[in-house]
């Protein structure tokens, strides 16, 4: 089911309403029947892989919790009795318990996440190697069924199941409850992925009707549909014209085209999560923010600091630390500082951890080389700006113009075009094609089709192209607005009516400009195929 | 001084020259030290103790200032 589906629309203000009639005890229940009932529209076999992913995690921390447990009252009932040293072995032994049931979590859970969606794409592979050597296919590639959101619950319920293992919470007793925290319907097709601690006491507290946070979270979820359905589906139709011939629209096209997308892609992805953040505010259920301004940043890092803040969080946290402090890592750390020496040794696991989080990344975004090498660029490039930050420091401090704002937006334009030109290995989806398309921007010379009318053949008109623009400016100075706290507060403080007004002016500009009419059916959120 | 707390002001002024890492509480919170500086502490605590951070301690009260990263160090000595 879409947030811009006919069924959804309907749907939620009567869940709304009925989410605040009921008694408040049953409340986080109802969410609970609304969500297997979203998730059971896009097909009930999905219900089984969301249902494997509670139980199992819901009995192996179970376990985890009764180890830990049991190992707190042997120790405090042996205190006085067992020296220091056995206390440590104990401690050891049960926590090597702990964690053989965390390994059999991940490795469920992880490995369902494996099959169904990398299966097709590592026998794809086993099969080209086999053609180098002359061999026909040695597997034949299935078609697997691809949970909706199975990418998004997958890393929300492991991460998870690795928090109670670190023990910084207690876990769900009850299933039913859990079943709720992974499937909670909102956050199920793009995320944000929401950590336990944060997001339990509102999922569960049932919170009642409240004036301010209904029309703030109306005001969010509008906004969020003007962006998906004003901007981002109005601008799809061009990306799709532009990406499904590279033939012709190569040199200048491929440019416009990567304004096209990183619009396009901005517009959906923020959008859906507004519509998200949006229904939790309304029912009261507060969820973690997933971006900040991305495009204002001064560089790349500090973009993937603000761009699916949760996914990033995510990654550093049960990834990349653990990794680079796991027992290999460091040893890796000792050789290479006594071969390669103090100072470029003690970057080594920094920069292989880095490589790893990356290729990760770039593989849960798809199960394609396009996105493995869209997140190594990515890791080179971070990695490149790291080396150089001591000239940048320099330069910033021997120009005294580097710190002004124009430099500033500059900086900020710069990543915008940094990034854009990553995202053309997600556009072309082909290696070698975005490269011969990047290069062609280059080589090209079509610049003609700036003024000649082309990019009115671009299935978009002139008005469309006044709405983006319009559009577009409206995002901008809410964006800057938005740098000094929340707009939506400072227009309710200065006047309610304005604030209801704006409201109605959202909903307008939804319903009017909105990129639908006969026949529409709006394309599915871009980050919901991740 | 501590014997610790020396050894880390000494890795942290590897890392940053013109930092105030005696006084300074906000290293994290102020992103002095970034994701990179901070494996990089790490594994050069792990060369200079006999001690594992454990990823489950890399949190920002551990990495806030020197002292904080001293007593983690000392308290997983203890362990």
């Amino acid at each position: 089911m879409l947030f811009t589906s006919g069924a959804f629309l309907v749907g939620l203000p009567i869940l709304c309403i009925v989410y605040f009639v009921i008694p408040q005890r049953f409340r986080w229940m109802l969410l609970l029947a609304a969500s297997y009932g979203f998730y059971a529209c896009s097909g009930l076999e999905n219900l089984l892989f969301i249902l494997t992913t509670t139980i199992s995690t819901y009995l192996l921390t179970c376990a985890m919790e009764r180890i830990a447990d049991q190992r707190k009252e042997t120790l405090a009932a042996n205190k006085s009795v067992w020296s220091r040293d056995e206390k440590k072995a104990y401690k050891e032994q049960m926590q090597k318990k702990r964690f053989w049931l965390l390994v059999c979590c991940l490795l469920l859970n992880f490995g369902i996440l494996a099959v169904l969606k990398y299966g097709a794409f590592t026998l794809r592979n086993i099969n080209s190697i086999a053609g180098w050597f002359g061999q026909g296919d040695v597997f034949a590639v299935p078609q697997l069924l691809l949970p909706m959101g199975i990418s998004f619950y997958t890393f929300q319920t492991m991460g998870y199941a690795i928090d109670v293992y670190w023990e910084k919470y207690a876990c769900e007793k009850n299933p039913a409850r859990l079943a709720l925290f992974v499937s909670f319907f909102p956050q199920l097709i793009q995320g944000p992925i929401s950590r336990y601690d944060q997001l339990a006491q509102g999922l569960f507290a049932g919170n009642g009707f409240q004036a301010g946070r209904v029309l703030f979270g109306t005001q969010r979820i509008l906004w969020g549909y003007l962006k998906k359905m004003v901007l981002a589906d109005r601008i799809l139709p061009a990306v799709t014209t532009l990406i499904s011939d590279p033939a012709q629209y190569d040199g200048v096209y491929a440019f416009i085209g990567i304004l096209y997308y990183t619009l396009n892609l901005y517009a959906d992805f923020t959008g859906g999560i507004d519509i998200t953040i949006g229904i939790g505010q309304v029912l009261g259920i507060p969820m973690a923010e997933n971006f900040e301004r991305p495009f204002f940043s001064k560089n790349i890092t500090e973009y993937w600091r603000r761009w699916h803040i949760t996914l990033g969080t995510w990654f550093k946290d049960y990834l990349f630390y653990p990794i680079s402090v796991c027992a290999p890592m460091l040893n890796l750390s000792k050789w290479s500082r006594k071969t390669l020496g103090k100072t470029i040794g003690k970057y080594v696991p920094v920069y292989a951890a880095t490589l790893i989080v990356w290729f990760t990344t770039g593989l849960w975004h798809g199960a394609a080389w396009n996105f493995i090498v869209w997140g190594l660029m990515n890791a080179v490039i971070i990695l490149i700006s790291e080396r150089l930050t001591p000239l940048y420091d320099r330069f910033h401090k021997r120009f005294a113009w580097s710190n002004t704002h124009a430099y500033g937006g500059f900086q900020a334009l710069r990543t915008t075009l940094l990034m854009g030109c990553l995202r053309m290995f997600d556009c072309y989806r082909d290696v070698p094609l975005t490269f011969r398309m990047f290069g062609s921007m280059f080589t090209k010379g079509n610049f003609s089709v700036l003024w000649d009318g082309s990019l009115l053949e671009l299935s978009l008109s002139v008005s469309d192209y006044i709405v983006l623009a319009v559009g577009m400016v409206l995002l901008f100075v809410a964006s800057m607005l938005g740098r000094k706290g929340s707009v939506r507060q400072r227009i309710l403080e200065k006047s309610p009516v304005l604030s209801c007004a704006m409201t109605v002016a959202l909903f307008l500009i939804v319903l009017i400009f909105g990129a639908y009419g006969i026949g529409y059916d709006s394309s599915q959120f871009i980050y919901n195929q991740f | 001084m501590s014997e610790t707390m020396e050894t880390i002001l000494s890795i942290l002024k590897d890392l940053h020259e013109d930092v105030d890492f005696e006084n300074c509480t906000t290293l994290i919170d102020d992103e002095i030290l970034d994701s990179f500086d901070i494996i990089t502490v790490i594994t050069e605590i792990s060369n200079e103790f006999d001690v594992k951070i454990p990823a489950d301690r890399i949190v920002p009260e551990n990495f806030n200032s020197a002292a904080a990263l001293a007593a983690l160090v000392e308290s997983l000595e203890e362990d």
